[in-house]
């Protein structure tokens, strides 16, 4: 069945598939709205920010795309495919990075990514070889055989993020990646993933409230109370708001937001 | 339909699953050490008062141990189905569950190959259990009086049985919101099964004892899983009880898939952000 939503998906500009499109997404908890109207796209080879301070439907949002959640109403498509043609199967170009620790701590980095390698039906050999690609990327296949339990908190993160790239997605989430972690690592992390967008084209969704983890020339999308109040480049945004930094236009904006609302 | 994709991530479930399974030594050992106890305390001590007379699958009186050992294999698939079940609690609270179900895999075959591997682990336990308990038999402890056949003939009882349990523990667990409750839940249902059951005493003399008690035992699957486990040691097909265990799987496999399905299930657990 071909998906309806492909030619919608495209990018006008670039003519790019987008690696994620969202239309018209809403959700409500009960009688709260914790999600109105959200619409966006992010292209492959972008580094997309989602902005927003706690309650603003982050993480409502990732349960959306990772399908954890059911969506009600909008659509949301990874690789021109929507979930509502595709079920699952529009979850084989996504990695997922957790704000919290997925890992089996009592097995070893390789058994952990070689569990992960097989549940996306990787063959061994070339599973391997991922698994030494991408913890030699992060400067962690020394430690393959190392029990997660005996792994500070970054090096699980890296761990993380080497299983969430193992079967090369097209596009990679992650949710608050860098919380608690010392500032060196957040640095690698940070570098690492914005790395990746620019030379291997993967679409990141990185969501955030720390604003030095935003590049100027990276995509920003800024949440409040469930809708999008802004959607640009970084760049665009400070110069639409006659600001200096992503923190004083997130405080301004958010300030804007709850004086209209009054 | 069923892909390359489903088979290697049904392979990385079940390898999973063993891994765990032996790095949890203390798993194993009790896991061994609890339905082995029933059987050379207990039986022990009741043989010389419990001989039962003949009654199918049985053609001779037999002595209490020959009597115990299908209770005692489907005890252990009880248990390991309560622990394949916490450890889906576990899994959904350290967030590894989400790894899963964030996979492109369908909802229904990813608990069904964790139901899967389940049913797997609870097979090796129980074959090792029978081969101690045959250890016990050959050295002449016990008389269990199981033919060669009879071990083979089992296998497909175990196979259903365990999931009938697996089940059962899966739809419980999607009920549970946290690893804490399970103990208490546990407790309201491994023992329950266990006891209101023909797993320790034949139904006709629970019968004779109390007609309350027994009409209790008819009403739990878990009777039909001993009773079907007892009639394949012997080589003999229990239909009835095929039907009960292969109907209350389906029903408890079609209340988890309910209850795990994006919409439902974990609906309550999302961290709102």
């Amino acid at each position: 069945m071909t998906d309806t939503l492909s030619n919608q998906d495209t990018h006008p500009e670039t003519a790019q598939t987008a690696a994620i499109s969202i239309e018209g997404v809403s959700y409500n908890y009960g009688k709260r709205l914790a999600l109105d109207e959200v619409s966006f796209q992010v292209l492959p080879g972008q580094f997309t920010a989602l902005l927003g301070a706690n309650g603003a439907g982050k993480s409502t949002l990732l349960s959306l795309i990772t399908r954890l959640f059911d969506t009600p109403n909008g659509t949301i498509s990874i690789d021109g495919k929507s979930f509502a043609s595709h079920g699952s199967k529009a979850l084989a170009p996504l990695g997922v990075v957790f704000q919290q620790t997925t890992l089996d701590l009592d097995l070893s980095v390789r058994q952990n990514l070689r569990y992960f390698a097989r549940l996306r039906g990787l063959p061994s050999s070339f599973a391997n070889l991922r698994i030494e690609e991408t913890l030699s990327a992060l400067e962690m296949y020394e430690r393959v055989d190392e029990r997660i339990r005996d792994l500070n908190g970054g090096h699980r993160r890296r761990v993380e993020i080497a299983r969430s790239m193992l079967h090369q997605p097209k596009l990679l989430l992650l949710d608050e990646p860098t919380v608690g972690l010392d500032i060196q690592t957040r640095r690698v992390i940070v570098n690492h993933i914005h790395n990746l967008a620019k030379n291997d084209n993967v679409a990141v969704l990185w969501t955030t409230h720390l604003m030095d983890e935003i590049w100027d020339e990276d995509h920003l999308i800024v949440l409040d109370k469930g809708k999008i109040i802004e959607d640009g480049t970084v760049k665009e945004i400070l110069t639409k708001n006659g600001a200096s930094s992503v923190s004083d236009v997130f405080e301004s904006i958010i300030i804007q937001e709850e004086e209209r609302l009054k | 339909m069923i892909d390359g994709l489903m088979i290697r991530a049904l392979y990385g479930i079940l390898y999973r699953e063993f891994l765990r399974f032996f790095q949890q030594r203390a798993r194993f050992l009790s896991a061994l050490v609890r339905p082995l106890i029933w059987l050379l305390v207990f039986s022990a001590g009741w043989r010389q008062t419990q001989g039962l007379a003949p009654y199918a699958p049985y053609e001779t009186y037999i002595p209490y141990e020959v009597y115990m050992i299908p209770g005692l294999c489907a005890m252990i698939q009880l248990f390991n189905g309560m622990q394949s079940s916490l450890s889906m609690i576990y899994d959904r609270e350290m967030g590894s569950m989400r790894v899963l179900l964030t996979t492109p895999l369908p909802r229904w075959f990813i608990l069904v190959s964790r139901l899967f591997a389940g049913v797997a682990v609870s097979l090796l336990q129980v074959y090792a259990f029978l081969a101690i308990a045959f250890f016990f038999t050959y050295f002449e402890f016990l008389e269990l009086d199981i033919a060669a056949i009879g071990y083979i003939t089992v296998l497909p009882a175990l196979i259903l049985c365990g999931f009938m349990l697996g089940a059962l523990g899966m739809a419980l667990s999607a009920t549970v919101k946290q690893l804490e409750n399970f103990a208490g839940v546990m407790n309201f249902v491994i023992f329950p099964m266990f006891f209101i059951s023909s797993a320790l005493f034949p139904l006709w003399r629970i019968k004779d004892l109390s007609y309350t008690f027994y009409q209790f035992c008819t009403y739990n699957p878990f009777t039909y899983a001993v009773e079907l486990i007892r009639f394949a040691l012997h080589g003999q097909f229990y239909a009835e009880g095929a039907l009960v265990v292969a109907v209350t799987s389906a029903i408890a496999l079609g209340l988890a898939i309910y209850a795990y399905d994006p919409s439902r299930g974990l609906k309550a657990k999302g961290k709102r952000g």
